[in-house]
């Protein structure tokens, strides 16, 4: 479940990312860029928290 | 029958008790990713994208800019290896503990107060920056460079609500915040860096080949806004040196760098310099001169990036402003040791609410950032002198406790002596914290082995 969520996880980073080079050289619009970000967000901070729990981990404070 | 039911919030609360006090025990110790998610999500943050557009409000040019950062980041990261980090894995006690030993309670309560203050300006200015994200929707009217005042009313909401959230966050703890930055820090660095590639065809760049010809003649070009005073390699270097000054050379971060198993991870300072410090103003740079010189940060990243960069701009201030408010509660509660750290950290959290209502506190960050650590450095060069230069010239550690002083008159002057000496000086405030270190630093030697000397027959045995 742990390995799904990072690779879902390291998705949604590409999808912040890659985007904006197509931007950049012309082949893709703004809208879609700022669309595909959204979506990577989404996919970031849903998942990226199971992917990075430690098995056994607690918050002792 | 009340005995047996839940803890109240209050008792629940209250248990938030985090070794404030005391050395921080071997099984506390957090290992060194939680320094780079740390440092990552402390230093890629709301304020990166008003300081990078700040810098081209003030005219800095491209070689400059690009080499003073290379410069005043390697300095910064060496302060925090180098003078902060041995001192915090050596005692594992927070500044205001190991002031209080130094300087003795009295003292330790003016500088409390006086570090709480500029803490939570400082965190103030990330629920500012947070704010501008959040209005957005509202269609509120965003504070310009020009602004000092509040700009309207649902400015001030928007920052309230912000606010509140926040300190809600910084009440949780450190390790709470700690994981909850290790988790944004990188999405948000990728934000920058995509919301500034997504604007540089509007500069007429469209291939990496040209960057620098864009760089020198549309975003770095060397021509202040009218109004601002012109920015040279030296401001950037220096600034990208002492913007943290009160957290490395002031020794604020022995409160977080205690938790480190080796002095090393100081080390993991570098994250957060060249990532947050270099590549995200580098980034919010190009997003500036792409939005014509607006520096509100929340229109800025939208333009970049859409909803994303808007999420960024808040969740940035929130990473930065969360452990700012951690180190005001952490100020505050060795100033009034009989309240629990959540209340003070509330009160903390209202003050620095009302402060972020103010946008002088960002369209001015770039002043305050250095007058913030030029205030509270001299005592980090107490404790600097205090650690490692005092027991090597058969001086005591720890005299004020050493000798149940209330105050420590060495510090003390040295403090004020340090802070007016560098006021007077005629340099701009960016300068000032070089030479006010080593004035700090000898004034201190030199009068502690005076007041040593005179105290002599009071030291405990």
């Amino acid at each position: 479940m742990r390995i799904l969520a990072l690779f879902i996880a390291v998705a949604g980073l590409i999808l912040t990312v890659v985007p904006s080079f197509f931007v950049f050289i012309g082949t893709l619009t703004w809208q879609a860029h700022a669309r595909l970000m959204f979506i990577g967000m989404l996919l970031w901070f849903i998942f990226a928290p199971i992917a990075m729990k430690k098995k056994g981990s607690h918050l002792n404070i | 029958m009340h005995s047996l039911e839940k803890p109240s919030i209050t008792e629940r609360l209250d248990a938030l008790y985090e070794f404030d006090r005391e050395p921080v025990s071997p099984n506390k110790l957090q290992g060194i990713g939680k320094f780079i998610g740390m440092y990552s999500g402390e230093h890629v943050a709301g304020t990166e994208f008003v300081i990078g557009a700040l810098f081209v409000a003030r005219g800095v040019s491209a070689p400059d800019l690009f080499l003073g950062l290379l410069v005043g980041n390697i300095l910064a990261v060496l302060s925090w290896a180098f003078l902060c980090a041995p001192i915090a894995v050596k005692t594992r006690l927070t500044l205001y503990w190991m002031l209080r030993k130094i300087c003795g309670p009295y003292l330790t309560f003016v500088y409390n107060v006086v570090n709480a203050l500029m803490f939570c300006f400082l965190a103030g200015a990330m629920i500012s920056v947070a704010a501008t994200a959040v209005g957005l929707p509202l269609s509120m009217p965003m504070p310009e460079l020009k602004d000092m005042f509040p700009t309207s009313i649902t400015w001030i909401v928007v920052v309230f609500c912000v606010g509140f959230v926040v300190t809600s966050l910084a009440i949780l703890g450190f390790e709470k915040f700690a994981n909850f930055a290790k988790i944004c820090s990188p999405w948000m660095f990728l934000v920058f860096v995509a919301a500034a590639l997504a604007v540089l065809p509007k500069l007429g760049l469209t291939s990496f080949g040209d960057f620098w010809t864009v760089a020198t003649q549309k975003i770095w070009t060397g021509i202040p806004v009218e109004g601002q005073s012109k920015f040279t390699f030296w401001h950037v270097m220096f600034f990208a040196w002492f913007c943290n000054m009160a957290m490395h050379i002031g020794m604020a971060d022995l409160s977080i760098l205690r938790y480190a198993r080796k002095w090393t991870y100081g080390f993991t300072s570098a994250f957060g310099m060249f990532l947050g410090h270099y590549v995200a103003w580098v980034c919010s740079g190009i997003l500036c001169a792409a939005a014509d010189v607006t520096v509100a940060p929340g229109p800025i990243a939208y333009m970049g990036a859409g909803v994303a960069g808007a999420v960024c701009v808040v969740i940035a201030g929130w990473t930065t402003a969360n452990p700012t408010l951690y180190r005001a509660g952490l100020a505050l509660q060795a100033a009034t040791p009989d309240w629990k750290r959540w209340k003070v950290t509330a009160a903390a959290g209202l003050g620095t609410t009302i402060a972020a209502c103010f946008p002088a506190l960002v369209m001015r960050l770039l002043d305050f950032v250095a007058l913030y650590g030029l205030i509270l450095m001299p005592m980090g060069a107490v404790i600097f002198a205090d650690f490692w230069i005092l027991p090597r010239l058969g001086l005591r550690r720890n005299f004020a406790e050493a000798s149940r002083s209330k105050i420590s008159w060495s510090a003390a002057i040295s403090w004020l002596v340090t802070l007016v000496v560098a006021f007077l000086l005629p340099l701009e405030i960016f300068f000032k914290g070089l030479p006010g270190f080593f004035i700090a630093l000898v004034l201190y030697v030199l009068l502690s082995s005076v007041e040593q000397r005179m105290k002599q027959n009071k030291i405990l045995s």
